[in-house]
């Protein structure tokens, strides 16, 4: 596996796209699709060093991202529903409650 | 039966498990299942006590593996002895009684208050048994949250700011406690000690220097929990805004914890340094006495006014405890008991006058006993138990501790603190009279109702043992007896190595020299005619009577 | 018999619990007083039984202690549940025992009617127990719990008219004094206590123990401050200077309580106290001397007081606190027997002086009410010429204020004058002999002045009760006459147990029984003694003729100034203004403590609460809090709540931690 590279260049790629998601946009059903984003980048990127490095430690982490990723994605959604309950919007702007 | 002790500390959170699968509005079965997980908690409790020897080993001891990480490793090592024994039965007698008071004060979220109850005995029970310093700290703090959450959910107007003051008080004094734990154990790792097992640690020698540290952390830690003068004004706004059964379990149990922590580890962990250190806590001891009645005296609110009398009384517990002999600290053990049912029940017949009047001013009284004969009686009985009339259970602990702390060094303390016997009924009978005596003229009294028979049925086992402790206190002495006596003892063979430093510091090659544990630069240090050294090596045993070495 | 004395406290505990669990139910006065009466007769007959069986034993064999259970045992530290049979205690539970059957009885008549009549004798029984346990106490701490019980049933019957504030008040004041003298009665018995067992290893608290322990004990050093406190103790509890002003507000309670508690039994517990210890009192010269001072002084101030007040019970209060100081003189100048005579020959008179004084109220109370006047039934300016309306009332009176005046042949003379000469022949004091003689006469002097004063106000002259309320005054009914005249009858004749050996007519009995009990005190106040001159029978003689002739004197300026002449008193009063306010206002003793200790310490208490704890500690606690409050205060704009914010902090964050590390 010689092209190691490409497959960071990708996963690095996909991470940036995802952070400056979450990071502009207020839509929290994006932003939780960008965070899946980041999170697949990073498997990509564990993925790609299992098997450049020849051992399985990476792709038993992307089992447990991925896991957590599907847990994340029941509670998330939960979570907003009852937000979207509560104030007929998913904006995060709205969600502001937690400050000083 | 072997496990019957883990049994009784778990029972409650099992019935917390049960609560769960009861709706919330389904508020009768949820107190009674509680009650009943209570009373079945208690039962079982008292299986320990009949199995009980009165001897002073640990019994019912458990001791398996619990966490491993790395260096530090902790058991889950439990077993009672005759100071826990008693403790433990009290906080499982207590907890039934506490449920019951509850049922019409608390009419909001019951399914919660009900778990914090349980969570709450749980913790209680786990820090009494614990034989494992790292156990003993996590049920610590477990009792915390339940207590923090009942004053500050189900409390009075001012809960917030009560419920905060205690949580930061008590972690205060714990987080210092923590550090030192840890450090205790570092020192332990290096004589060979490999794991936070209590018993492991009587047998670490440590100089002088460390063990004064040690000493102040434990005891700053436990003097907040006590509560000693002046760490004490968390215990007033926590008593005043607590709902009554966080009150009553507040002042039966909680502040036990301080004085057990004392007995249990304080003092046998650090014995040089809790000798050195006697006079100043009992001073402070002293100081509590009067100063808490003094203040008790003036108090408008009769919640405050019986908060404050648990100052005093506690003050006597220390001031026996650490008289370092085998009556004072029975007559402590004792008057831990004591305080327990006589200021529980105090608490409790305050919130009965409470939940009728929705006040506790005692200007808002007077007359009463006209209303509410059965109430006034009661009332009586308690508020003599509380002042220590012979004949209640009162009077046995603090004879017993004024009569330990005179033979001991602390003779004049003693002779301040017994003054606090005639304060003490100053200010409770002047509030039993303000508030039973006098015209019945207030037109909102004169309506009141005398007790129901569920009230009746909470008091009657407190009135029964306020008389039994009182007139026949054998039983509940002899099986503390050997415990407390293997505690002096523990005391007073370390004084007997203080006396030895000077030794120390002769030329080398003294013969004393090799009794003391290497490595102790500490030890060196120390002048000689250091204070630690001029105590006794037992008080019984004075040849000739100096009236100025009291002093 | 002597096995059974358990039985003694038994009965009346179980009166007390029947009275106060069912009394309520039982509602019928008759079996609610029968059953309250019975138990403490039934004790009674158990106690006459133990006094039948001691007499028939030799004076060395006439000890015996029986241990009911043990108590509380730790370390050192011994005290059972055990009772004392021997002379000294004998006399106690037969005077307890019967003067306290008489007023049960007494009190079915007196209390008809009242409200919480069952209460009344629960309390009374219970007290009636308590009492039994002091005296028969057979180590300091049964007798500490008798000692702090009968200060709880003094408590709960003054505030037995609770209604009434001045009832609840005088209540408390008692216990609160009560409890001081307790302080002294604690760090007594931990000297003692601690001293003999650190020095002689000899750890206990056992009357008879410490008796056979007694010559280990130095004379004088720490024996006199443990006396002294022990003294403080006897203060309290006997009303003496300086903790004598519970006494006469003591009055508040109804008038068989004064009779029993006030006046014949629990106030004379201190005397008792000394009398049992006396084998560590007469060990310290310093104590007796303060002893007999205070007593002394007592009984003369306390007289000057009762000269000038109106109120029946208050004069009879007072007159109680004097008597009660003679006591206390007699046992002072080491006259234990005379002492205990006394208090014996006192309990008769003066019981019978409350009940007569009680029966004359319940009579004008009636009377009063009956024309619905508001006059106070206890003032004696309201009295007068009841001796006809009362006749039994009124000669049994007149027998006791005989007694009580020190007139030869009745009982109050033998045991008041053997007081009166022991301290002036005693060996320990020396020239202050002289001057406690003078102050028990002057105070012999005034009591017969102010009894025949309250004779005279309340049964003779003219009648000045209401007009119309005269002729409901009655004599009152046979179950109050008959104690009344049961207790006359002892109060003429009982003194004759005691007659002074001078007058050689009989034997002394009292002393003689008392012989075993005061024995080995005698013995160690003979190594300190200083043995004078003997005095002569003629100077003996000399002494009593004098006596008598001051109560005499007494008695005619009392009936000089209320009988003859009774505008005397009003010139007086007109002439010595100042004199008479301080005499009438008590010497303002209580405002002076009031001002010394009471309301120093509520300013205090306040002090403490408002400014330590409220502004220094909780100050401190809470300006941490506050200052940690300022910092978050500016920190906490940082959270905008803003996701997007916290977000964009975290990578920007990220960045420069990499950025750190790659660049470094």
């Amino acid at each position: 596996m010689e092209n190691l590279n490409s497959y960071l260049i990708v996963s690095a790629v996909l991470f940036s796209i995802g952070t400056i998601g979450v990071l502009t946009r207020k839509n929290a059903i994006v932003i939780f699709m960008c965070i899946e984003l980041m999170l697949n980048a990073v498997n990509l990127t564990f993925v790609a060093f299992s098997r450049y490095l020849g051992n399985l430690d990476g792709q038993v982490f992307v089992f447990f991202i991925m896991t957590v990723a599907a847990a994340e994605a029941a509670v998330g959604l939960a979570l907003f529903i009852a937000f979207f309950n509560n104030k007929d919007s998913i904006d995060v702007t709205d969600a502001n409650l937690m400050k000083w | 039966m072997s496990n019957v002790l883990s049994l009784t500390t778990f029972l409650p959170i099992l019935g917390v498990l049960l609560l769960l699968f009861i709706p919330k509005d389904s508020k009768g079965v949820l107190r009674n299942v509680t009650l009943g997980v209570t009373i079945v908690t208690f039962l079982v409790s008292l299986i320990i006590l009949t199995g009980f020897q009165s001897n002073a080993e640990f019994q019912f001891t458990e001791n398996v593996p619990w966490i491993a990480a790395g260096p530090f490793i902790m058991r889950y090592n439990i077993g009672i002895d005759g100071i826990s024994l008693w403790l433990v039965i009290l906080t499982t007698f207590i907890m039934p009684i506490a449920v019951l008071s509850t049922y019409t004060a608390v009419d909001e979220k019951v399914k919660e208050y009900m778990i914090c109850l349980l969570l709450l005995e749980t913790g209680m029970l786990g820090a009494f048994i614990s034989l494992d310093l790292f156990l003993f700290y996590i049920f610590w703090e477990v009792m915390l949250i339940p207590m923090y959450f009942m004053i500050g959910i189900w409390g009075g107007k001012n809960k917030l700011y009560a419920a905060v003051k205690f949580f930061i008080y008590t972690m205060v004094g714990s987080l210092l406690m923590l550090v030192a734990l840890i450090f205790l154990y570092f020192k332990g790792m290096e004589a060979g000690i490999t794991d936070f097992g209590l018993l492991n640690f009587f047998s670490l020698k440590l100089d002088m220097a460390t063990q004064i540290w040690l000493f102040l952390a434990f005891a700053f830690a436990f003097a907040i929990k006590v509560p000693m003068f002046p760490l004490h004004t968390w215990l007033p706004d926590a008593h005043t805004e607590a709902p009554t059964a966080g009150s009553v379990i507040l002042a039966a149990v909680l502040l036990k914890m301080g004085t057990y922590g004392y007995v249990r580890f304080a003092i046998p962990l650090f014995p040089d340094a809790a000798q050195k250190f006697a006079p100043l806590i009992a001073t402070l001891a002293v100081i509590g006495i009067i100063y808490a009645a003094l203040v008790a005296m003036v108090q408008e609110d009769v919640k405050k006014l019986v908060a404050y009398s648990s100052v005093a009384h506690l003050g006597f517990v220390m001031l026996g405890i650490f008289a370092f002999n085998t009556e004072g600290i029975t007559g402590g053990m004792l008057q831990m008991i004591n305080h327990g049912i006589s200021t529980g029940a105090l608490f409790l017949i305050v919130g009965f006058i409470y939940e009728r009047r929705h006040t506790r001013l005692i200007t808002d009284f007077g007359g009463l006993s006209k209303q509410m004969p059965v109430f006034a009686t009661i009332f009586m009985i308690v508020t003599f138990s509380s002042v220590g009339l012979p004949g209640t259970n009162g009077f046995v602990g603090e004879f017993l501790i004024l009569l330990g702390a005179f033979e001991s060094q602390l003779r004049w303390w003693t002779i301040v603190a017994t003054s606090g016997v005639i304060l003490s009924a100053v200010y409770m009978l002047w509030v039993f009279q303000r508030v039973m005596f006098g015209e019945l003229d207030n037109p909102k009294n004169q309506k009141l109702s005398d007790l129901n028979v569920r009230e009746v049925a909470i008091m009657v086992p407190l009135v029964v043992l306020i008389f039994f402790i009182g007139l026949y206190p054998k039983p509940f002495i002899d099986k503390m007896e050997p415990a407390i006596n293997k505690l002096v003892a523990q005391v007073h063979v370390s004084s007997v190595n203080a006396q030895a430093i000077p030794d120390a510091e002769m030329p080398a090659g003294h013969p004393g020299m090799e009794q003391m544990p290497a490595g102790h630069p500490g030890m060196e240090q120390l002048p000689a005619g250091h204070p630690a050294v001029e105590v006794p090596s037992s008080p019984h045993a004075e040849p000739v009577v100096n009236p100025h070495e009291a002093k | 018999m002597f096995d059974n004395v358990w039985l003694i406290p038994l009965f009346p505990l179980i009166g007390f619990l029947i009275n106060g669990l069912f009394g309520k139910k039982i509602k019928n006065e008759a079996i609610i007083g029968g059953i309250g009466t019975l138990m403490i007769f039934l004790s009674f007959l158990v106690s006459c039984g133990i006094l039948m069986q001691m007499i028939g034993l030799p004076p060395e064999q006439r000890v015996f202690e029986k241990v009911v259970f043990p108590w509380i045992h730790s370390g050192h530290f011994k005290a059972d549940m055990a009772f004392l049979v021997d002379p000294l205690s004998v006399v106690m539970i037969m005077v307890v025992t019967g003067v306290g059957s008489l007023i049960h009885l007494y009190s079915i008549g007196y209390m008809h009617g009242e409200e919480g009549f069952y209460r009344f004798f629960a309390y009374l029984n219970l007290f009636c127990m308590s009492m039994l346990l002091l005296v028969l106490g057979s180590n300091m701490l049964v007798m500490f719990i008798g000692w702090e019980g009968v200060g709880l049933c003094s408590y709960l019957l003054i505030g037995y008219y609770f209604h009434k504030k001045s009832a609840g008040d005088a209540a408390k004041k008692a216990f609160v004094m009560n409890r001081i003298g307790d302080f002294g009665f604690l760090i007594g018995l931990f000297t003692l206590y601690w001293w003999l067992g650190s020095n002689h290893n000899i750890w206990t608290v056992n009357f008879m123990e410490i008796k056979a322990a007694s010559h280990l004990l130095p004379y004088g050093g720490v024996v006199t401050v443990a006396t002294l406190c022990f003294f403080l103790g006897a203060t309290g509890k006997s009303a003496q200077i300086p903790l004598f002003t519970w006494l006469p507000d003591a009055m508040e309670g109804p008038t068989p309580v004064s009779a029993l508690i006030h006046a014949a039994t629990m106030v004379t517990a201190g005397v008792y106290m000394i009398g049992r210890m006396s084998f560590v009192f007469i060990k310290s010269p310093d104590t007796m001397m303060v002893i007999a001072v205070v007593g002394a002084a007592t009984a003369l101030f306390a007289a000057t007081i009762g000269t000038a007040q109106n109120d029946i019970k208050r004069v009879l209060a007072y007159s109680t606190v004097s008597q009660l100081g003679y006591m206390f003189l007699a046992m002072g100048v080491g006259a234990f027997s005379a002492g205990i005579f006394h208090l014996m020959t006192h309990a008769f008179f003066k019981a019978c002086l409350f009940l007569g004084s009680g029966s004359v109220i319940h009579s004008m109370h009636h009377a009063l009410h009956k024309v619905h006047s508001h006059d106070d039934a206890q003032d004696m300016r309201n009295m007068g010429g009841l001796r006809k309306a009362m006749p039994i009332t009124f000669i049994t009176f007149l027998v006791s204020t005989i007694a009580i005046s020190g007139i030869p042949g009745f009982s109050g003379f033998f045991s008041k004058d053997e007081i009166l000469w022991q301290s002036f022949s005693n060996p320990y004091h020396g020239n202050l002999n002289i001057v406690l003689w003078g102050f028990g006469a002057a105070a012999a002097c005034l009591t017969a002045f102010y009894m025949f004063r309250l004779v005279f106000m309340t049964f003779f002259g003219e009648c000045r009760i209401n007009p119309g309320a005269k002729s409901y005054l009655h004599e009152s009914p046979l179950v109050i006459t008959i104690p009344l005249m049961v207790l006359g009858t002892l109060a003429a004749f009982g003194g004759y147990l005691g007659m002074p050996k001078l007058m050689g007519l009989l034997p002394n009995y009292f002393e003689h029984w008392l012989d075993p009990v005061f024995e080995l005190s005698t013995e160690y106040g003979s190594t300190y003694a200083q043995h004078g001159d003997h005095l002569s029978h003629g100077l003996e003689w000399g002494l009593m003729g004098l006596s008598v002739l001051i109560a005499i004197i007494g008695i005619g300026i009392a009936f000089t100034m209320y009988v003859q002449n009774t505008k005397l008193p009003g010139k007086f009063v007109a002439t010595f203004p100042a004199l008479h306010r301080a005499v009438y206002n008590k010497w303002y003793v209580d405002e002076l403590y009031d001002y010394l200790f009471v309301n120093p310490c509520k300013a205090f208490g306040q002090f403490l609460w408002k400014g330590f704890d409220v502004l220094i500690v909780d100050g401190v606690v809470n300006g941490v809090a506050n200052t940690v409050m300022g910092f978050s205060g500016i920190f906490r704009y940082l959270q905008s709540g803003y996701i997007y914010n916290y977000a964009f902090s975290m990578a920007l964050g990220v960045v420069v931690m990499l950025g750190y590390f790659i660049f470094k």
